[in-house]
């Protein structure tokens, strides 16, 4: 299965493309220079979709399929941007026998989108994480710095309300 | 090379230093088995098939990646190396397919012979996660049903190490790991150039060419079609692999003997438009030579080669030949000049090509290749699926008698044969080119210095007071070598020849596939190639232009190299990929 793509538009700028070709010019022909491009990459812009891979491929010489393998290995990189609501619920264990799958799986049809993605108008990003050592709230979810715990998913709608503005 | 000693399930050996177990083993009469492995281009050790016993060492090693060193003992057949081989077989069909019986490798699948010798009796042993994923036709040579797939990434070595191509790796991790393209686009949607390498490294029936055998069964059930059939050079001395017979057997006779008995109606030798290529081509270089036209002049008879320079070297375009591939040349010249001359509707032809070659099945579909206004070729079959019908078709091959192609289009010449092996155009080109320069008898027909499985051969030959530097090149990682040195100024040649394949069209990815075992033990290019070169040299006539038929049909219908007719039938044009 494919990992989540972005469905916004690319608004990268020239600062940050002349930033990423400096730290990739610094480290063009050295071994193993891949991770810290793409992790400064990640830096720059957020998230690393197809134009700012390209524009790794092109810099280093390195092929999009190589880059791309890279990006879906490791769970560090995003293909898909963060809203300006990050939503975060815990799907460790003890979160997840409270039935917090469920409070996931209600987050996801209400914004349409599925772990890793971003809501078309950059609102809201929802991600599944693994324990945040808040277990004797569980089920636990977070957005941004924001957390509420023992959740049913009839709360939902009352959480993304407050978000709404 | 300092040779170290060791001992190999007890018996004391002697081997190079630098030798991995696997390589003393196989030397000395064992046989290891592997599955990701892959001389030269897949050395991982990701698999585990080949693990064996090493003393003193904490687990089992993986053979194919581990070095020898003095002193080393190795048992590559225990009970514990038998049990691990068995288990690793079992967790790999946990997530596959296990679709044995409608597998188009059936039979030749590496993964199956494997189960069958290590005894794995329950192909169910281990539930494993086993998602039923999409199978990619998209593009028009070949499919890859990811189902089937074990993750040996064969596949991904031979497109980046061998082709430089690139367009399919490993995405994501875990049970989630699957080959595929960037951001997950049909692999009709990359810079794919459809040459077919990684069919010919895959282990299973992962991937596969686009079986378009049943047009031709309706072909050829159809009382109203007249069915036409040429074979490339490189066939006869496939075929015979895809039957049992050694590699490098001859089977030209039996193979037109089957493509007779099969029902087509007229059995052609594509060594005849080899011939009629090099008229066109000999002709193109040296009007180019003459006129100050762009050079280097490069080849255009490799589809995939063709495909490669328009993705990433559409500045280029102007330096590949105009002439049409040998393929594209007789499928035009059967529904022009044959069927006038035989009074047939070029619409009741079908006109197929049997080829060492996926690439082709996109070429017959390219524009500007339909010289009476319907396509030159209609059905492009590779060396595969040729073999695949015979069997259907219950011909005895091995029993067949040797029968030859049928006339006016089945007389060829050396020349045209060796088209098959790298090197061989370029040879051919020059036995015809350096003739017409002189304009006296050339007697020392063998270019040797172009011959061979190098990558990259170059070579000057000084011809009527003019020094031609040309260079051939194999394998599209060497192709990109070689021109980036011609971009750069660093080399200058006058005529180029490239085939996308490492080896030529007889290593083509439509060619019979050889399991693992045989590939890396074995170099395919050069003995095929042999097979190629000893037809050349036994041939009555060796230089294309002395092909009576070729002369037959200039004088008849083109009139000359380069006239508007045969820039009409037998040339084409190129596209831009890269911009469009």
């Amino acid at each position: 299965m494919a990992k989540a793509s972005s469905t916004l538009p690319f608004g990268g700028t020239p600062e940050q493309e002349a930033q990423l070709k400096q730290y990739i010019e610094e480290h063009k022909g050295q071994g193993g220079a891949l991770m810290p491009v793409l992790q400064k990459a990640q830096e720059i812009y957020g998230y690393l979709p197809i134009e700012v891979q390209q524009m790794v491929s092109d810099g280093l010489g390195v092929s999009m399929s190589e880059i791309y393998g890279v990006v879906t290995f490791y769970s560090q990189f995003s293909l898909a941007p963060k809203g300006k609501y990050k939503i975060s619920v815990c799907l460790g264990t003890a979160c997840y026998v409270k039935g917090s799958g469920d409070v996931f799986n209600r987050l996801s049809e209400r914004l349409g989108i599925t772990n890793g993605e971003c809501t078309p108008d950059g609102r809201f990003s929802l991600e599944a994480c693994r324990c945040i050592g808040a277990c004797g709230l569980a089920p636990v979810l977070t957005v941004n710095d924001d957390v509420y715990g023992r959740l049913v998913v009839d709360d939902v709608d009352d959480i993304l309300a407050k978000y709404a503005e | 090379m300092e040779n170290v000693n060791i001992k190999i399930n007890g018996i004391p050996l002697s081997v190079p230093k630098n030798y991995t177990i696997l390589e003393a083993a196989r030397e000395n009469g064992f046989e290891i088995p592997t599955l990701c492995y892959l001389k030269d281009i897949n050395a991982i050790g990701a698999c585990r098939i080949c693990v064996v016993e090493v003393k003193g060492a904490r687990s089992l090693v993986a053979a194919c990646v581990y070095p020898v060193n003095e002193g080393m003992e190795v048992v590559t057949n225990s009970p514990a190396v038998l049990k691990a081989r068995r288990l690793t077989l079992e967790l790999i069909l946990s997530t596959h397919d296990k679709k044995c019986l409608s597998c188009v490798r059936s039979g030749s699948c590496e993964l199956q012979k494997l189960c069958k010798e290590y005894g794995v009796e329950d192909e169910n042993f281990f539930e494993g996660v086993n998602e039923r994923v999409e199978i990619d036709m998209s593009a028009p040579h070949m499919y890859r049903d990811n189902n089937k797939c074990i993750l040996c990434r064969r596949c991904v070595a031979a497109c980046e190490k061998l082709q430089s191509v690139s367009v399919i790796g490993p995405i994501e991790r875990g049970f989630k790991t699957h080959i595929g393209s960037p951001f997950e686009v049909e692999l009709d949607a990359t810079s794919c150039v459809s040459c077919g390498q990684c069919i010919v490294a895959c282990p299973t029936g992962a991937l596969s060419e686009k079986d378009d055998t049943d047009k031709v069964w309706a072909a050829l059930a159809d009382p109203t079609k007249h069915v036409v059939v040429q074979t490339a050079p490189s066939i006869r001395v496939t075929l015979g692999e895809a039957f049992g017979m050694p590699v490098g057997s001859n089977v030209k006779g039996k193979m037109v003997a089957a493509l007779r008995r099969l029902g087509f109606d007229k059995v052609f030798d594509t060594d005849f438009s080899a011939d009629l290529t090099i008229m066109e081509e000999a002709n193109e270089f040296l009007e180019r030579v003459k006129n100050g036209g762009t050079l280097p002049m490069i080849t255009s008879c490799s589809p995939g080669w063709v495909k490669f320079c328009e993705f990433n070297y559409p500045e280029m375009i102007d330096n590949l030949s105009t002439c049409k591939s040998p393929q594209q040349m007789f499928g035009a010249v059967i529904k022009t000049y044959y069927a006038e001359k035989n009074n047939i509707d070029p619409k009741d032809i079908v006109s197929v090509s049997i080829m060492p070659c996926t690439a082709k099945k996109f070429e017959v579909g390219r524009d500007h290749q339909d010289a009476a206004g319907v396509a030159d070729v209609d059905i492009a079959l590779t060396t595969r699926e040729l073999a695949r019908m015979i069997e259907r078709a219950g011909i005895m091959f091995t029993q067949l008698p040797d029968e030859e192609f049928d006339n006016p289009l089945g007389e060829s010449t050396g020349a045209g044969v060796i088209f098959g092996a790298t090197g061989g155009v370029m040879e051919a080109a020059l036995r015809t080119a350096v003739e017409k320069l002189t304009g006296e008898e050339l007697k020392a027909l063998d270019f040797t210095e172009v011959r061979g499985t190098a990558g990259i051969k170059e070579a000057t030959y000084n011809v009527a007071g003019m020094d031609v530097n040309v260079a051939v090149a194999s394998g599209l990682a060497n192709a990109r070598a070689l021109l980036e040195d011609v971009k750069a100024g660093r080399k200058n040649y006058h005529f180029i020849e490239i085939m996308a394949c490492p080896g030529g069209c007889v290593n083509g990815g439509g060619q019979p596939t050889q399991p693992a075992s045989v590939r890396n033990f074995v170099d395919l290019r050069a003995e095929r190639a042999k097979a190629i070169y000893e037809e050349d040299k036994n041939l009555p006539v060796r230089k294309s232009h002395e092909n009576p038929m070729i002369k037959k049909i200039y004088d008849e219908y083109f009139g000359e190299p380069g006239s508007h007719k045969a820039h009409h039938v037998l040339h084409t044009q190129y596209v831009d990929r890269k911009n469009g």
